[in-house]
């Protein structure tokens, strides 16, 4: 049958609640899961529930889920006929893909040239402008004189960030706000790339001022794209996201549709297979978006598009890249309502977010319509402290925004997990806090307001 | 002879990159706040300190090795 996905039986290549969700996805088309695990991971729950499962090296990362040559040999030791890669580990490798191809087998995401090619900032940056997808304003070439920094921040527009060409990092960076202070500015910031990296070449770029992040989440055949609306996830701490929504509730229709054409331009160009998320910056005040880059997997925070649009990302996925064409056309994917993620990581959010990898004890799930908690976790389990922290992700689905977070407030009051310290505490406050009920913050906002000791400050 | 033990589990490191020296060997002086290696506990890098000043007398583990909670990671002659 045609129509069928060619793959049968599929390698998860990761493990915790990614690896749950993908099983659950799998078998739900009914295809046979391969689940790989670390010798530290063999009690986890995708091990229990996958058809079959096998042990790939020893607790450490680089050892097992990192380790090219046991993840392939193992796949094709157990038959697999195709590779899920999940988020992180080798998820964007294409050392990885071509290594599967080479033994035979189909990857769950997009070819290795694409990764190769938008996994580069600068080649995706080339890409996306290619594709007509706006970019950060950025001077062509090195500024070499002051007079070559005003005319080329007069076509970026003012605020300018001053970099060294040679430079990498934050270090010297500098921002103007109009053209006397480039001209204080541009002559130090040359006289310090000079001295730190031996060139006193500069780099001009739109400095946007809290911004908001804001991606797109598309999906791709390999000739036809489709996207499937945009989520935000301004709130982060440590440049890791904490907190997400779909929709974007500060945008209006006109640039959300430029939006997410924009991004449906850039996967057709791209040949794209598989789901991926183009990232972009946000511009409030200037009701402006510019493409930063494209993450070519499944994100963490992909339920809360599922919960908006009804469809299931990683199922569609794994079609595509079993050789189906996308099942819908534009039209059909319509958004309904408004959902919100929260990340439940093992972390104690008094104590520095310091790592809390304890034993699980009693358990209280909340449960209800629009309440859906992906994890990977059951009573007696001991998180292994090799991996990253999160435990599950905790999405909720209301008709509007206001709604959804009221039945945040109520989910999180209803879970209780014994034994760890949870983000959970975290998230109770920002769901009273009156930014996050406005709708008013921005990628720089939640540090500052820990550190203001909001968190503490709510029992 | 003192131990100084592991306040988390996690994966225990002797130098702070794969470039650098090991933090002590045997016969160095610590003092008392000396980081004698780190405990990467869920992607977060804990530096392990002494809290005695005394003499190092080697690693009870090798770089890289798993430990757990409470388990001692060197000894001090003190």
């Amino acid at each position: 049958m045609a129509e069928r996905s060619a793959i049968k039986r599929l390698f998860i290549a990761n493990r915790g609640e990614i690896a749950v969700r993908i099983i659950r996805a799998a078998q739900g088309l009914g295809i046979h899961t391969i689940q790989a695990y670390s010798e530290a991971d063999a009690e986890m729950l995708a091990v229990r529930m996958a058809d079959e499962a096998i042990c790939v090296g020893p607790a450490q990362a680089a050892k097992s889920y990192l380790n090219i040559e046991a993840l392939v040999q193992a796949a094709r030791d157990r038959d697999a006929d195709a590779v899920h890669p999940g988020y992180g580990f080798l998820a964007e490798n294409a050392g990885f893909v071509r290594a599967i191809e080479a033994a035979g087998m189909r990857f769950v995401g997009p070819s290795a040239d694409t990764i190769d090619r938008m996994g580069d900032k600068v080649s995706a940056r080339e890409a996306a402008q290619a594709a007509g997808v706006p970019v950060v304003p950025g001077s062509k070439g090195r500024i070499e004189t002051l007079e070559m920094a005003l005319a080329a921040a007069d076509e970026i527009g003012y605020p300018v960030m001053i970099k060294a060409s040679a430079g990498g990092g934050g270090k010297g960076i500098r921002v103007a706000k109009n053209a006397d202070d480039l001209a204080q500015m541009a002559p130090q910031a040359q006289a310090e790339a000079k001295a730190a990296f031996g060139d006193g070449g500069l780099y001009l770029e739109r400095a946007i001022q809290s911004p908001r992040h804001i991606e797109v989440q598309i999906l791709g055949d390999g000739t036809d794209a489709v996207h499937c609306f945009e989520r935000e996830c301004s709130m982060q701490r440590r440049r890791q996201k904490v907190w997400e929504e779909a929709g974007a509730v500060c945008l209006d229709e006109g640039i959300r549709d430029k939006l997410c054409a924009s991004a449906v331009a850039l996967a057709k160009a791209a040949n794209y297979v598989g789901a991926g998320t183009l990232e972009y910056l946000y511009d409030s005040a200037a009701n402006e978006f510019f493409f930063i880059e494209m993450n070519t997997r499944i994100q963490v925070e992909h339920p809360v598009t599922e919960m908006i649009t009804g469809l299931d990302l990683v199922q569609e996925m794994i079609r595509v890249s079993g050789g189906e064409k996308l099942r819908f056309t534009q039209d059909q994917i319509v958004r309904d309502g408004h959902a919100i993620e929260v990340r439940i990581n093992a972390e104690d959010p008094i104590l520095q977010f310091m790592p809390f990898p304890g034993q699980v004890g009693s358990m209280r799930l909340p449960e209800g319509d629009g309440i859906r908690f992906d994890h990977f976790l059951y009573e007696g389990y001991q998180i292994p402290p090799f991996y990253d922290s999160l435990l599950g992700k905790l999405v909720v689905h209301a008709d509007t925004r206001a709604e959804a977070i009221v039945k945040l407030a109520k989910a999180l009051d209803e879970l209780s997990i014994d034994g760890l310290k949870t983000t959970a505490p975290l998230h109770r406050a920002l769901a009273a806090d009156i930014s996050v009920l406005t709708d008013s913050f921005h990628t720089q906002w939640l540090e500052p307001w820990l550190e203001a000791g909001n968190l503490t400050a709510t029992p | 002879m003192a131990d100084i033990k592991s306040p988390v589990p996690g994966t225990f490191y002797t130098q702070a990159t794969p470039d650098a020296p090991v933090y002590k060997a045997q016969g160095d002086t610590v003092t008392v706040g000396d980081v004698i290696g780190l405990v990467e506990v869920m992607k977060t890098f804990i530096e392990i300190k002494s809290d005695m000043a005394g003499t190092f007398a080697g690693y009870a583990v090798e770089n890289e090795a798993a430990v757990s909670a409470g388990q001692t990671l060197a000894q001090l002659d003190g």
